[in-house]
């Protein structure tokens, strides 16, 4: 079996082909874009409103709120990017109970792009809130020893990023495409279901850890505004 | 390699484009709702208590007002409750001296009506009684019954006293009418001549006497010279009878009026009585008196 949906091309013209995962991920986006415009379609203003854009409401005040929780203290304004990244990351993971369905994040390519769009993003945000100056005065803090270690950081962290998706989204559909093959019945259903968790699991990881990458970046000039707005939440889990 | 470069920048093109997805399907609108349900949320709660702070004003205006109203209420009523007092009591004592002077007026009328009757009754009885009388003596009257008025008639005469026996001497001029002798039934000759020997023996002369005949004298003798009158008769008892049952009848008339009328005010309702306690007794009085 494939060990990454990258290996499964479907038409392919010189160095452009069209694999699995840019399949798999066109169709997450139409699923997410469409479903969204479906439900937005019609919003209520009211007191009373759908189910399903209550739904909404509920998922995306909740990462309006953790993003706030992790020390953001404009959320709306990093919404987009890591509320997309959560929701991308969570879906992809979320259909791998669809029979024949490959993961986008099951393949390293995906994890790698966002890793990337997380390492751009970073000192985007951060010299978007503090400077261009301000921010690369972060890197020689609190000496400028520490350059190449802060610059490794960066690196490591975004290879950490994507190898730690990547290795979870791939191990769970390895081991279900294992456990299919040696037990058929009933403890596949359970791998799925832990896969799902993990899924999750993976998706909060990734956006929070986002999360806290920017918060790092842009926090500099808050902490010198305000020293007691709190240690750097600079904790790498999983 | 398990790096496929293309489809990292596939892939990094996918999902810049889904994150512009997501913020022009999912996100703007859903916070745009959400900004708007607060906002109206908010300008509803403002508007809830701007409307509580005006309910608790016109609440405490209208708590002012009804204190003031009940204030009010009450002193009209109370200036009303007099009013009507004031009023009662005199409509009352319009109403008791109406009653009063009512009640006077038809107790006057009561009483004269009563003195009226008592008069009309008394005369009829009167009346009556002397008719029944007269006529029982009349029926009675005879030739017998004559003779012996006429000796009484004589011996009177024979008894008169000397003053009047002067006084009718004195009447009886020479040349004079002749004596008349008056009885109810025609005078046998004996009689009329012990008459005019006693009226000689009267007079000690010889004088004409001339007899008649008055049905109303009913049983009796009456005898006229000049104008004097000497007579008996059972007409002048019964007269003289009449005279004094008259003033005797008169008085009680007048004294049996009295007893009524203390009637009458004893027989007054309780309740004119309660209402009037002090009047009927002093007026009853009053009228006994008058």
């Amino acid at each position: 079996m494939p060990l990454s949906p990258d290996e499964i091309v479907f038409w392919q013209w010189g160095i452009v082909q069209l694999n699995a995962t840019i399949v798999y991920t066109w169709l997450l986006m139409l699923f997410l874009a469409v479903g969204a415009k479906l439900i937005t379609r019609r919003l209520a203003t009211g007191l009373t409103r759908s189910r399903w854009q209550n739904l909404l409401e509920i998922i995306v005040t909740a990462i309006e709120k953790q993003i706030e929780e992790v020390g953001l203290s404009h959320p709306r304004t990093y919404l987009d990017f890591l509320g997309t990244l959560f929701l991308f990351v969570a879906t992809a993971s979320l259909f791998t109970v669809v029979p024949g369905y490959q993961p986008p994040t099951g393949s390293l390519s995906t994890t790698v792009a966002l890793a990337l769009c997380v390492f751009v993003a970073v000192p985007l945000f951060g010299i978007a809130e503090q400077g261009l100056a301000s921010y690369l005065k972060s890197y020689i803090q609190p000496t400028f020893i520490m350059l190449p270690f802060n610059l490794i950081s960066e690196l490591s962290r975004t290879l950490a990023l994507a190898v730690r998706l990547f290795g979870n989204m791939m191990s769970g559909a390895m081991i279900i495409g294992i456990l299919l093959s040696i037990t058929p019945f009933v403890f596949p259903i359970v791998m799925t279901l832990l896969g799902l968790l993990t899924g999750m699991v993976q998706a909060y990881i990734f956006s929070i850890l986002a999360a806290v990458y920017i918060a790092a970046a842009t926090r500099v000039r808050a902490k010198s505004r305000d020293p007691d707005a709190g240690a750097s939440p600079e904790q790498q889990p999983g | 390699m398990l790096i496929n470069w293309f489809t990292v920048g596939a892939q990094l093109l996918n999902f810049l484009i889904l994150v512009w997805l997501m913020k022009r399907f999912l996100y703007r609108p859903i916070l745009d709702a959400i900004d708007a349900r607060e906002e109206r949320i908010a300008a509803e709660l403002a508007d809830a208590a701007a409307k509580q702070a005006e309910a608790e004003q016109a609440r405490e205006t209208f708590r002012d007002k009804n204190t003031a109203l009940d204030q009010q209420r009450a002193t009209l009523l109370s200036q009303a409750a007099q009013t009507a007092e004031v009023e009662r009591r005199r409509l009352l004592d319009e109403a008791r001296d109406a009653a009063d002077s009512l009640s006077a007026k038809r107790r006057e009328a009561l009483s004269q009506e009563q003195e009226r009757l008592s008069e009309e009754l008394v005369q009829r009885t009167r009346d009556e009684v002397f008719a029944i009388a007269r006529k029982a003596l009349a029926d009675l009257a005879c030739a017998g019954l004559d003779a012996r008025m006429c000796e009484v008639f004589v011996q009177r005469l024979q008894d008169l006293d000397s003053a009047t026996r002067d006084e009718l001497v004195s009447t009886l001029t020479p040349g004079s009418d002749p004596v008349l002798v008056s009885s109810a039934f025609d005078l046998p000759p004996p009689q009329r001549r012990a008459i005019q020997v006693a009226l000689a023996d009267l007079f000690a002369a010889e004088i004409q006497v001339r007899f008649e005949t008055a049905a109303q004298l009913i049983n009796g003798i009456e005898l006229s010279v000049n104008g004097r009158k000497l007579g008996w008769s059972i007409a002048d008892y019964l007269t003289a009878m009449e005279k004094s049952v008259g003033e005797l009848l008169t008085v009680p008339a007048v004294a049996d009026a009295e007893p009524d009328t203390a009637h009458d005010a004893e027989s007054t309702p309780p309740a004119a009585e309660a209402s009037t306690a002090a009047g009927p007794p002093e007026r009853s009085e009053s009228e006994q008196r008058g």
